[in-house]
């Protein structure tokens, strides 16, 4: 029995330790860097208090990608929602070729940020405006040149047109979440309703809808935490874009450390980035662990 | 009725054209000759099928410095498979500790593990490069197969963890009142019946590891030793490189994980749905 008990702590021992290390040490090691004057080559570990955090707060780059990734956040997240769930409601109506439809919704989801960043580039790629290319020259054709546009290429667009190509990418898993909920809504519920003479709309707004909120909260949570990370897809498609249109703080971080040598700076921007994705995760994880406790 | 049903079908039809587009953009336009290329034409099928673009996505051509793709396709391999072996190996224990053989603190461990796959990968880059550099990993590719075997531990424990817990505790119970020890029990009853839990997290991690560009990015600046997204960005950021060359090239990257989702799609699913922490 003692036996058991060792190795069992021994099946776990190395995973504790690579975990301890790597994500919490190296956490700790970034926040003590982001408060040192380390911001060449050389490592310079003397502490400056503050003023790193002082300094990016004060510098516009950061502002813009911070401003950057709440309206990439909110967009995103919006557009998500509301696609996956409408296209789970519609193939929950016993259609035909379900299988296929579901298919098509969900491979965006196998491939890599890259390789959608390249597609969706050239695909946005506003051309001129005597050589329209890309989306442009199909609203050409079509005769909706008024909603052509110069897509991530005009600041006043930048990030936005990035909601589009993720939106492609990741809405189909939305869709796959709700439809698994739908799907586990007891049918019993959906007969009642019918005897009761509720109409379809009634059952949606009132039976499935609020079973589905815990679906929402875990798709925002998850949806939410990739998306103040983004970074492939920025680095793909856009780069950081004229006046940092494009710009995101994980993408400012990279530049910063790796192009530019600041790590102190870079370590500022990271431990801030950690910070938005905590308040977001930190909750979640202790509500859902507990509510499987209590299961 | 018959109207709503037609509506419903066009809705969807509508929305399968919109996932499909940058599908018919990869094909057509890396299926065209350089002959054929041409701005004004983007949207029209190759009047003839050539394979031109492919042949120098993964050659290369070096009379004018394009690198090619070959290389680091079979770099993404070999750090692909251990790393997802490994790492599967790894979950199964811990899940296998976590739900058969709790013990005191087991319920702070596990969520501490699971935080580590949600955190933004930038809190620990400086240090990983440091860390790296001084155990000689820097710049290669086991020190990629390291990290991501490192940064696995949290999805592939979780996964397990799930999977596990559908396994009947009364049969480890009785096997234990049969004398049977820790080992024992892991050899010769749940080992047997992981298969599926390993189905689904080696094609999680195959996926996620060849998707991966952030850490190969900055552990492998080496062209030599780059993973195949990190040499696709660079292969479409040189402005010399055609279209059909970067859709190509695009192509190439994404079939690895594309014939996963196609041949095994329903593991990838029970993946995806085990990472929104809704079960298995």
């Amino acid at each position: 029995m003692q036996k058991d008990k060792l190795y069992s702590f021994l099946f776990l021992l190395p995973s504790i330790i690579l975990i301890g290390i790597f994500v919490y040490g190296f956490i700790v090691w970034t926040g003590f860097i982001s408060f040192t004057n380390w911001n060449d080559i050389f490592p310079d570990f003397s502490l400056v208090g503050f003023r790193n955090y002082i300094e990016l707060f004060q510098n516009l780059r950061f502002q813009i990608s911070m401003k950057n990734t709440l309206v990439f956040t909110f967009l995103f997240l919006i557009s998500s929602l509301i696609i996956g769930f409408l296209l789970a409601v519609l193939l929950d109506q016993k259609i035909r070729v379900e299988n296929i439809f579901r298919n098509i919704y969900l491979f965006p989801m196998a491939i890599s940020f890259i390789v959608t960043g390249v597609v969706w580039r050239w695909i946005l790629n506003p051309g001129t405006s005597g050589n329209p290319i890309g989306l442009n020259l199909i609203f050409d054709k079509l005769g909706l040149s008024f909603l052509k546009s110069g897509w991530y290429t005009d600041p006043k667009i930048g990030i936005k047109a990035v909601v589009i190509a993720a939106v492609w990418q990741m809405s189909g898993y939305v869709m796959a979440m709700y439809l698994a909920g739908i799907r586990g809504i007891p049918s019993e519920l959906f007969e009642a309703a019918q005897v009761d003479g509720a109409s379809t709309w009634k059952v949606y707004r009132y039976i499935v809808v609020p079973l589905l909120r815990p679906i929402t909260l875990g798709a925002i949570i998850i949806l939410g935490h990739i998306s103040l990370k983004i970074f492939d897809l920025v680095v793909a498609m856009t780069g950081s874009g004229a006046g940092f249109s494009c710009d995101v703080p994980a993408l400012f971080m990279y530049d910063t450390t790796f192009r530019g040598n600041h790590f102190a700076q870079g370590a500022c921007i990271a431990i801030i980035l950690l910070l938005l994705v905590g308040v977001l995760i930190i909750p979640y994880l202790t509500y859902s662990l507990r509510s499987e406790v209590k299961r | 009725m018959k109207v709503g049903r037609f509506l419903i079908y066009l809705f969807l039809i509508l929305f399968a054209i919109f996932y499909l587009t940058p599908v018919y953009v990869l094909l057509t336009t890396s299926l065209k000759s350089f002959a054929e290329v041409n701005l004004k034409d983007m949207w029209n099928l190759p009047k003839s099928i050539s394979f031109e673009s492919f042949v120098q996505a993964w050659k290369g051509d070096p009379s004018r410095g394009l690198r090619g793709l070959s290389q680091n396709f079979l770099n993404s391999l070999y750090l692909v498979i251990p790393a997802t072996i490994l790492s599967a190996f790894l979950g199964s224990m811990n899940g296998y500790v976590l739900t058969k053989w709790k013990f005191k603190g087991a319920n702070v461990i596990f969520p501490l593990i699971l935080f580590g796959m949600f955190i933004p990968y930038q809190s620990i880059l400086i240090p990983l490069v440091q860390t790296l550099q001084k155990i000689g990993l820097y710049g290669s590719i086991p020190g990629l197969i390291f990290v991501h075997v490192v940064y696995g531990i949290p999805i592939t424990t979780l996964i397990f963890r799930n999977y596990y817990a559908t396994i009947p505790s009364e049969l480890i119970e009785s096997a234990k009142i049969d004398g049977a020890d820790f080992l024992g029990i892991y050899r010769k009853i749940v080992f047997p019946v992981s298969m599926p839990g390993f189905a689904v997290v080696m094609i999680w991690q195959f996926t996620s590891i060849w998707n991966d560009f952030l850490f190969g990015l900055v552990v492998a600046p080496n062209p030599a030793v780059q993973p195949i997204t990190v040499a696709l960005n660079n292969l479409a950021g040189s402005y010399f490189v055609e279209w059909n060359i970067q859709m190509a090239g695009a192509l190439i990257t994404a079939l690895p994980p594309i014939l996963v989702y196609i041949f095994l799609g329903k593991y990838f699913m029970r993946g995806l749905l085990a990472g929104s922490l809704s079960g298995t």
